[in-house]
């Protein structure tokens, strides 16, 4: 058969780094094509080319055998190429009808002919199971339903190549399993899909051939079918991974202690955090999980007790707790656990630049700033090592580096992490639940919010279930099963 | 980077001039002459000098004022009526107090800059940190009002100097900024422009305060997470920003002006806005920014004066300004939306 798309030694520099170097790789007709790699490996930067986001430096792509070199997303959709990317791109205020017409919206005299594109919409879905109300408002739905949307975008204009970057990174289970549905519905109608994941059961349950990127370089195309999840991870970052361990817990006394908490959508609920244990809190997505985090946090009013190494937090602002010793990893570490635009040196301070010593009477102390941050992007092995960087420019697991490094500087005495390794690869998650775990033998507390059921079993020394901003009760991980936790995640008694 | 970012603005100066070449050209006269006359209106002589930076200064201030609010993500739209609250404050201090010369031109300042602060903290301010009232359309209002409250004022109003023009008494001595440069306007004031830039540049890059409206400014959720109160940092940015529009309303009018006239239609604050977008936001640049601006007004008349060219031909340049700006800030916009990624 021949190959729908065809590149061959495509290069792109970004400065003085090589993005991607010298890349082949084919995709078939009707082929599911997952693309792995660790953070920063270059991926999105790849498919950027390919949607015409980016040019390349050299190299050539040709789409059924002819030159494609699309100047802008424009002529990547002409040509029938789609992609969703692993941040939306919907407009929120308008409706999934007008955001799927946009652009392209078929005239009917002066106005637009919105019937037509509803009516289409519905058929798209019903051929894709793909279900979504074409009048609700992209501000209202839920991520997987966005992401619907964005798809469909991609099959209104005719997508016979379709780029997936990392679309399940904020799904709930449920909602992967709906899109792989999906993706198999592509298939079979001869759509190609590149499919960039880093969950490896994922790739294996979806894809028939898997391409790995290390730094750029492609360093194999296999057979899924022919390869084991450790043979990927080892082909990904270069040596293998152990599992992390975790060490028979011996608690202390309560750390956190949580009392009739209650707040929007919230509680009331209680629950305790002892000195060297890990409890997680699990559950579907938007079930309050935010409203704990934000009421732990000082972010929002609540109700009830929170007890810090047995002092009330009360009505303590955000800054006094983080003195108390709250340490706290937002779930959303673009969005709130750091500022973009500027340098790394800047986000490690973010949480402590009000304070000796990284400011004196306030006049901020940048030396200080600067050799702070020098130590930890070393410790953290932060990839560039270059606290002048926008923390923009490093990548999700970077990112998250800088987040926790920061926190863990500080020297907590509990910890509340929410969704930690939320997009990073295999390498990142690991480093990240290595941090977790050292906490934890050093005595601390930490309270892990997880979306993430192999996350949960592999750190936390109790599992607490989060149903409709309640918890269903508390488990040892020990004696729990996956099958008790979904139920409970469910609203069942297990 | 760096380079690239000075890129954009030097190159809408030049495209505004080459657009305004073209229309001297299209209408019959010479634009190499025009544009000397320009020139040399603007730079080429001691008076021309006094005079452009004279016409720059209340920019160079205004601009620093709205870069400031920029910069903490808030649009201090109104620096306009922050000027005039500033400069009817300074006046009627600087005729109806009797004071000794250096505090006095203290007082008058230091009230002018006060009043800018509150007219734009107070409700502009509050309205934003406790009903999330828009800045834009709240402090564009109380631009109305301080235009209105002015016009009062002289006309008929409590700060009507004696006869039938509507003006306020001439300021004492004791507040008049000493001249710089006889036989020209320029005054001693234009020695706080490079002072306020350096401030405005150490207050934001170098103090807590300066960080918190920073990161306000970039990622408000990031701010709650680092601890800062949403209500401070607004009312710090309107405030600060304010004294500085104030200041500068109070500068002109002890150095230039003596007092308050019936010309509330100049927009030294509108005219801010510009110098802030051209300059990135950046202090030091909006001195910069604000001297062409100087240029261009300064050597307006004699461009029309000898070379022929009508001064209005300076306000397409302007003009042309401001598109360029304006488009390079919403293509950066455009950028940033559709570059990001994990
Ligand atoms: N616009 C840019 N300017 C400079 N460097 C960039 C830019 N975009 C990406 N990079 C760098 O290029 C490399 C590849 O980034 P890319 O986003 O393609 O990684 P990725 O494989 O998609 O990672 P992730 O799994 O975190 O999404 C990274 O080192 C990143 O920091
Ligand atoms: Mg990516």
């Amino acid at each position: 058969m021949s190959a729908l798309l065809e590149v061959r030694q495509l290069t792109k520099r970004f400065g003085t780094l090589t993005a991607l170097d010298h890349v082949d790789f084919d995709l078939l007709p009707g082929e599911v094509h997952a693309l792995l790699g660790e953070n920063g490996a270059g991926k999105s930067t790849f498919m950027n080319l390919l949607y015409g986001l980016l040019r390349p430096d050299s190299g050539s792509v040709s789409l059924e055998g002819v030159s494609y070199q699309p100047a802008s997303p424009k002529d990547a959709v002409l040509a029938g190429v789609g992609m969703v990317h692993q941040h939306f791109m919907l407009i929120p205020a308008l409706t999934v009808a007008e955001n799927v017409a946009l652009g392209d919206e078929p005239r009917r005299g002066f106005g637009i002919d919105l019937g037509s594109v509803e009516k289409k919409l519905a058929e798209l879905a019903a051929e894709y199971h793909l279900e979504v109300n074409p009048r609700a408002k992209v501000a209202d739905l839920s991520v997987g339903l966005r992401q619907r949307v964005e798809i469909l975008k991609a099959f209104y204009r005719r997508a016979r190549l379709l780029i997936l970057d990392e679309p399940t990174a904020l799904l709930t289970p449920q909602e992967s399993q709906q899109l792989f549905r999906a993706v198999r519905a592509f298939q079979e109608r001869g759509i190609s899909v590149i499919f960039i994941s880093h969950k490896l059961d994922e790739v294996q349950a979806l894809s028939g051939r898997v391409t790995v990127l290390r730094r750029g370089q492609v360093v194999g195309t296999l057979t899924t079918d022919q390869t084991s999840p450790a043979e990927l991870a080892r082909l990904m970052v270069g040596r293998s991974l152990a599992p992390p361990v975790r060490p028979p817990s011996r608690p202390g006394p309560a750390l956190l202690e949580v009392r009739d908490l209650q707040a929007q959508g919230l509680g009331p609920l209680g629950f305790q955090v002892r000195a060297g244990e890990i409890l997680a809190v699990a559950g579907v997505e938007g079930n309050g999980q935010e409203a704990l985090i934000a009421a732990l946090a000082g972010w929002s009013r609540s109700q009830g007790e929170v007890l810090l190494d047995g002092r009330p937090l009360g009505r303590l602002g955000v800054r006094a707790r983080a003195e108390a010793g709250l340490g706290l990893v937002p779930s959303d570490r673009q969005e709130d656990g750091l500022v973009l635009p500027l340098p790394v040196r800047d986000n490690l301070a973010l949480r402590a630049y009000h304070r000796p010593p990284y400011s004196h009477s306030g006049v901020l102390d940048l030396p200080y700033w600067a050799t702070h941050a020098e130590t930890l992007v070393r410790e953290f092995d932060v990839r560039p090592p270059d606290r002048r960087a926008p923390a923009a420019a490093l990548s999700g697991g970077n990112q998250q580096k800088v987040v926790l490094a920061r926190e863990l500087a500080a020297s907590p005495k509990v910890l509340v992490v929410s969704q930690p390794t939320r997009g990073l690869d295999i390498g990142a998650s690991q480093f990240v639940y290595s941090k977790l775990l050292d906490l934890r033998a050093a005595g601390k507390a930490v309270l892990l919010v997880s979306l993430d059921l192999d996350e949960i079993f592999a750190l936390a020394d109790r599992i607490a279930v989060l149903y409709r901003g309640r918890l269903m009760g508390t488990v040892p991980s020990e004696s729990a099963t996956r099958e008790g936790i979904g139920l409970m995640m469910l609203g069942q008694e297990a | 980077m760096r380079g690239v970012r000075l890129l954009w603005p030097l190159l809408a100066i030049l495209i505004a001039f080459a657009v305004g070449g073209l229309l001297t050209w299209a209408f019959g006269h010479d634009p190499f002459s025009a544009y000397g006359a320009l020139i040399s209106g603007s730079l080429g002589s001691g008076y021309a000098i006094s005079t452009t930076l004279t016409d720059a200064l209340p920019l160079m201030i205004t601009g620093l004022a709205v870069a400031l609010s920029f910069q903490s993500g808030l649009f201090n739209i109104g620096a306009s009526g922050q000027y005039w609250l500033g400069a009817i404050v300074a006046v009627w201090l600087g005729y109806s107090l009797k004071l000794p010369t250096p505090l006095h031109l203290l007082v008058c300042l230091l009230a002018g800059a006060l009043a800018g602060a509150l007219w734009a903290a107070l409700i502009p301010g509050l309205a934003k940190a406790f009903r999330g009232a828009n800045e834009v359309i709240t402090t564009l209002m109380m631009t109305y009002v301080a235009t209105y409250l002015g016009h009062y004022l002289i006309e008929g109003g409590p700060m009507q100097a004696p006869g039938y023009t509507p003006q306020s008494p001439h300021l004492l001595p004791s507040a008049i900024l000493p001249n710089l440069v006889s036989g020209t306007q320029l005054s001693v004031g234009i020695f706080l422009a490079p002072l306020l830039a350096a401030l405005t540049w150490f207050l934001l890059s170098r103090t807590r305060l300066g960080f918190s409206l920073r990161i306000s400014g970039y990622n408000p959720r990031a701010a709650r997470y680092a601890g800062v109160r949403p209500v401070v940092a607004i009312l710090a940015a309107l405030g600060l920003s304010g004294a500085l529009a104030g200041l500068a309303g109070a500068v002109q009018m002890m150095g230039v002006d003596h007092r308050l006239f019936d010309s509330f239609g100049t927009s030294y604050g509108y005219t801010g806005i510009v110098v802030a977008l051209l300059a990135r936001n950046n202090p030091f640049g909006v001195l910069l920014a604000a001297l062409l601006f100087g240029v261009l007004s300064s050597g307006a008349n004699a461009m029309q004066i000898n070379a022929g060219v009508p001064f209005h031909l300076v306000d397409v340049i302007q003009g042309v300004i401001i598109f360029f700006v304006a488009a390079e800030g919403l293509m950066r916009y455009l950028r940033l939306r559709s570059g990001g990624n994990s």
